[in-house]
């Protein structure tokens, strides 16, 4: 396999980066802020995932703008080009994407949001009904399971063996900066989170996810962020809230289950629904329906906003 | 003062009292610091006393734009202990719920979780109530910082969260009464922790004096 450490640019079919590149002070975070399509165009808000960026965005955004929308995007903090902040949490994201919106429009918009994006919009569109007309929800529904029959002191065991990583890592976090490597290497790497993505899209992710330093390519996102975690919330908090939303929600479910995802079917949250939804749910498709069907996708949201 | 570092945040460890044997923490609660001056409530520890500013208060760093939750402090007093060793805490209001939380997570290290009254004891409460984006006073620049005080104020505690980390406590921990409580204020998860079996309820002095002669 060719070294592709040199490489500038991978193109993949369909992208297109954002045409406008801005920047957001959120209360002293710097949050990285994109746009595809006309500037005087209607907006429509797209969010994106835990450990992905607005750059996740580059094929299925373009989609929209070219049917007349101004798509606007943004990194959370600590991932893409947004600031690598000192603290991370649901409150601050949901706080980060009002100082976006506020830089942006006071108009209520339509938004499109996935997976944690969702999550963070269902919170911030209940706060803040008067912003928002539309809310599309890609694979963000969480969905109330059952906990696996274990017995307690067994519970107690997994949960003190979780914290106790989270700790460590916590206690290296410092130091730690992410592993170098070719374009090729780190997209394989990737390819563990995102197996059902192909590896020229994830070869082109890294090109725009990750910068290229003296020794190869690292991945943008603060090592200090760690995948997956224990806490307080529930997901079935977020969804007994949804049937409350001002915004008519399309919910968009990949129906292959996936570590990333709820592992959600439509009749889990059908019942939930407020007023004017529907839930639409992608055979064959995984967590990133919109990457794996961009087009299919697009079509069906731009149905949803007309 | 010694600074900890815990990820990107230099935390104040304030030595207030130096001995020999198992460090007594001293967590303050939401929006105070930790104290100059040694209280003579703590005159019967024979052992070092130390004192720790959580992110966002007294000298500790304040971080831009929040983002603060009760794990993330509780990850404070873990970079604490690593300094320490082992050690038992006091934790007032935010510090007691910070205390139970460690106490939990590092049944190896903790010895004993004295949890007392103080600000920011009841948190959130057990579930989330309506939605708001909370407004914070850019020119305040703290410390305590301004959005310590209202994501802390507003942290969800849920019973039977608080009492996992109870229960890893007293089920992991070599030690007989690895949580006591000297809180008046019985906010749900305190109350769902005095309820299980093994957790003592007493006054301070009685606490300092039990956990002072391990």
């Amino acid at each position: 396999m060719a070294d592709t450490l040199t490489e500038e640019a991978v193109e993949y079919p369909g992208a297109k980066r954002p045409e406008r590149v801005r920047r957001v002070d959120s209360h002293g975070v710097g949050i990285n802020v994109v746009e595809w399509g006309r500037a005087d165009a209607p907006v429509v808000l797209l969010a994106h995932g835990g450990f992905d960026f607005a750059g996740t965005f580059d094929v299925f955004a373009p989609l929209l703008a070219k049917e007349g929308w101004r798509v606007v995007s943004w990194d959370h903090r600590g991932h893409g080009d947004s600031e690598h902040a000192e603290l991370y949490s649901w409150d601050a994201d949901v706080r980060d994407a009002l100082s976006v919106i506020r830089s942006t429009t006071d108009e209520p918009m339509p938004v499109v949001a996935h997976s944690k994006g969702g999550g963070i919009l269902t919170q911030l569109i209940e706060a803040q009904p008067h912003r928002f007309t539309r809310f599309v929800n890609i694979d963000g529904l969480p969905a109330h399971r059952p906990r696996p029959d274990v017995a307690d002191h067994e519970r107690t065991r997994l949960l003190n063996s979780e914290i106790t990583n989270w700790l460590a890592h916590r206690r290296a976090a410092a130091g730690l900066v992410r592993k170098p490597g070719t374009i090729d290497e780190l997209a394989r790497r990737r390819a563990r989170m995102n197996p059902r993505l192909s590896l020229e899209w994830l070869r082109y992710l890294v090109t725009v996810g990750a910068r290229r330093d003296d020794d190869g390519w690292r991945w943008k996102i603060d090592p200090a962020l760690r995948f997956g975690g224990f806490g307080p919330w529930r997901g079935d908090w977020n969804l007994q809230r949804f049937g409350g939303l001002a915004a008519p929600v399309l919910g968009i479910l990949g129906m292959e289950p996936e570590e990333m995802g709820w592992g959600t079917r439509p009749e889990d949250v059908i019942p939930y629904m407020p007023p004017g939804s529907k839930v639409v749910g992608f055979e064959d498709t995984g967590h990133f329906v919109h990457i794996e069907k961009p087009r299919e996708v697009a079509a069906l949201v731009l149905d949803f906003l007309a | 003062m010694v600074f900890l570092t815990h990820a990107k945040v230099r935390l104040a460890l304030h030595e207030l009292q130096s001995g020999l044997g198992v460090s007594l923490l001293l967590l303050h609660g939401l929006g105070e610091r930790s104290p100059d001056v040694l209280p003579d409530w703590f005159d019967a520890w024979r052992g070092p006393i130390a004192a720790l500013d959580f992110t966002g208060h007294g000298a500790s760093t304040v971080p831009r734009g929040g983002g603060y939750s009760a794990e993330i402090l509780m990850g404070d007093v873990d970079a604490a202990l690593q300094h320490l060793g082992e050690a038992t805490l006091f934790g007032r209001g935010l510090g007691a719920y910070i205390a139970l939380l460690a106490a939990g997570a590092r049944p190896d290290a903790v010895k004993g979780a004295i949890l007392a009254d103080g600000p920011g004891l009841a948190g959130g409460g057990s579930r989330p109530g309506s939605p708001t984006i909370a407004a914070v006073d850019p020119t305040e620049a703290g410390p305590p910082d301004p959005f310590a005080l209202v994501e802390m104020a507003r942290d969800l505690r849920p019973p039977d969260y608080a009492t996992a980390f109870a229960r890893q406590a007293l089920h992991l921990a070599a030690l007989e009464r690895p949580i006591t409580v000297c809180a008046r204020e019985r906010p749900e998860w305190l109350q769902a922790v005095i309820d299980e079996p093994g957790v003592e309820v007493m006054t301070l002095d009685e606490a300092i004096a039990y956990y002072t002669q391990i």
